[in-house]
């Protein structure tokens, strides 16, 4: 009879960007099971909006998340219009989709460098992270900071795009094309790429129906759904993009889905600031009021769909705000994807969702019951990963950079 | 099809068992169902109309607890909204989590949050807060007040 072991990969973990607790059941080198735990980061954000008027809660929203930080804002201000039947400007729209979209690129580049840095392919990591710097530097031109726009309000946004402005975008903006190619190029070509994500991790369609995949989880294993084409909030209704789909559902599919989605967010943006040159006008209805009713927000975040219902009784706060972010469907398809495959590969798979990433790093060690005797921690799994990247390297001949040895020093 | 026509499909399959309807707008309508028919009708959003699980709502009010599901036709781009209403004294509901797992997580969930008992869940126990968290001790209800928590600290 094969023993079972339980590896925990959390509560706190650089795989995942806010605390959560994988606890994965394995017999041998196979993952048999996947518990999740969560709720260590739990705030209780759907409370205090209750007591927050309509302008504060979209500054509460932003906080939801440090990367989908126009993300929840998008939502919930629809949610707001919806329910009070206010009117937004055009000129607000267009901003309100550039920022929407740069926020996509940056969110992209930044899973694409911590996949690659989990693979042991550190150079993917330091070269997307560089590029995704020339992103945050638009935000800050545009909004003033790196993350936090501070760009939203129900009735329009906050802040004007400055006319002077738009040739410094465009300029970092064409910049980004080549680098994103390159990266295209390294995903799809590179064989030992290849050999660690594709056929890795399967979520297959009826699965990915079945649990309510979202975003390019989803669109990774086919299902064809985004709310920006579906449901045309913002000025997506009025440029012309596409949707990527893929159909295998591996973590390459999701890869190459978010990389080939990083062009679009590029033509996305170029069309919104050749309107904003000529769509004059407010960028804000200045609602008074919010009137009775209720209303639903959603919009396509980096992660998929984040939706938002606001109910509103007339007075200045919302009776009742729920908030979904996309992780919430997205983390539980894991339990799918991650049975059947090897420890090594359990990292990649459980960040292919591109679940929410802080800077923390640590994690409980597996201590044999019986014993008493250290099974592994983070370094260890750390080590199996870029174990199986040199073992391929030497199956393939391949010859290229060695991860640096201080991730695996004590 | 618009959202006429769906409305209609619906309460052809439904009949009596839907109690109101509010076409809110072109995109978006509210439909009330009896608890007893919440299976029924995720039956037929998912099963027959292929809609999209999107989330469930919870919410505290005068009459009792109300719950929203949330169903997306994407192809369509619509969003329908079953509201059910369960009482007060002993709120509970069947669970359609045996028929589409993306509705696991959010009814543990609700169960946790405002204290609704879900019938037939699979694994109905704590999402969020603290396994140890005190019963009977609902943050999301209308009467909770924030130093009720029981010297629960986070």
């Amino acid at each position: 009879m094969s023993k079972r072991t339980i590896i925990p990969i959390g509560p706190y973990h650089a795989l995942q960007e806010e605390p959560e607790f994988f606890k994965l059941h394995v017999e041998g080198e196979t993952v048999v099971h996947l518990d999740i735990e969560l709720g260590y980061n739990h705030r209780g954000i759907e409370k205090l909006s209750e007591s927050k008027d309509y302008e504060e809660t979209v500054f509460l929203v932003e906080r939801i998340c440090g990367i989908c930080s126009t993300s929840h804002p998008i939502a919930c201000v629809q949610a707001v219009e919806e329910a009070g039947e206010i009117f937004v400007p055009e000129r607000a729209l267009f901003i309100r989709s550039t920022l929407g979209e740069l926020e996509r690129i940056h969110s992209h580049l930044l899973w694409l460098g911590l996949a690659g840095h989990f693979l042991g392919f550190n150079t993917i990591w330091m070269w997307a992270w560089r590029f995704r710097e020339d992103v945050l530097n638009i935000l800050e031109l545009i909004s003033g900071n790196r993350n936090h726009y501070a760009m939203m309000k129900p009735g329009g946004v906050r802040r004007d795009i400055d006319k002077a402005d738009i040739p410094a975008i465009d300029k970092l903006l064409d910049g980004l094309r080549d680098p994103i190619a390159m990266f295209r190029d390294t995903v799809i070509e590179d064989p030992l790429l290849n050999a660690r994500t594709k056929g890795v991790g399967i979520l297959t369609r009826e699965k990915a129906i079945a649990y309510g995949a979202l975003g390019p989880t989803a669109r990774a294993s086919g299902v064809d759904i985004d709310v920006r084409r579906d449901h045309p909030g913002a000025a997506y209704g009025m440029v012309d993009w596409d949707v990527i789909i893929c159909q295998n559902g591996d973590v390459f599919d999701k890869a190459v889905v978010r990389i080939l989605e990083m062009f679009e967010s590029i033509r996305i943006i170029e069309q919104c600031l050749v309107n904003l040159e000529t769509a004059q006008g407010p960028i804000d209805s200045d609602p008074k009021i919010v009137a009775t009713g209720e209303g639903i927000g959603i919009y396509e975040a980096p992660r998929g769909e984040v939706f938002h219902y606001i109910r509103s009784d007339g007075s200045n706060r919302p009776v009742r705000h729920k908030v979904r972010a996309p992780s919430f469907m997205n983390v539980p398809t894991n339990c799918e994807t991650v049975l059947g495959e090897t420890v090594a590969d359990a990292t990649i798979i459980l960040a292919a969702v591109d679940p929410c990433y802080c800077c923390t790093e640590r994690m409980a060690v597996a201590v044999d019951c019986d014993g008493g005797e250290r099974l592994w921690d983070a370094r260890d799994l750390m080590r199996l990963s870029l174990d199986k990247t040199d073992r391929l390297m030497e199956e393939t001949g391949w010859t290229g950079p060695r991860p640096p040895d201080y991730l695996l020093k004590d | 099809m618009g959202i006429d026509d769906t409305i209609t499909k619906i309460s052809a399959e439904l009949g009596d068992r839907m109690l109101e309807i509010d076409r809110h707008s072109d995109k978006r309508a509210y439909l009330e169902i009896a608890p007893q028919t919440v299976i029924a009708s995720a039956q037929l959003m998912y099963q027959k109309l292929g809609a999209r699980f999107q989330i469930a709502t919870g919410v505290d009010i005068r009459e009792g607890f109300e719950i929203m599901y949330h169903w997306v036709l994407d192809d369509e781009g619509l969003i329908i909204t079953m509201r059910t209403m369960l009482d007060h004294e002993k709120p509970e509901v069947d669970s359609i989590a045996p028929i589409l797992p993306a509705a696991e997580w959010i009814e543990r969930e609700m169960w946790e949050l405002l204290g609704i008992n879900f019938r037939g869940h699979p694994d109905l126990r704590h999402l969020l807060l603290a396994d140890d968290w005190p019963q009977g001790n609902y943050p999301l209800r209308r009467n909770h007040s924030p130093g009720a928590d029981g010297g629960v600290t986070p």
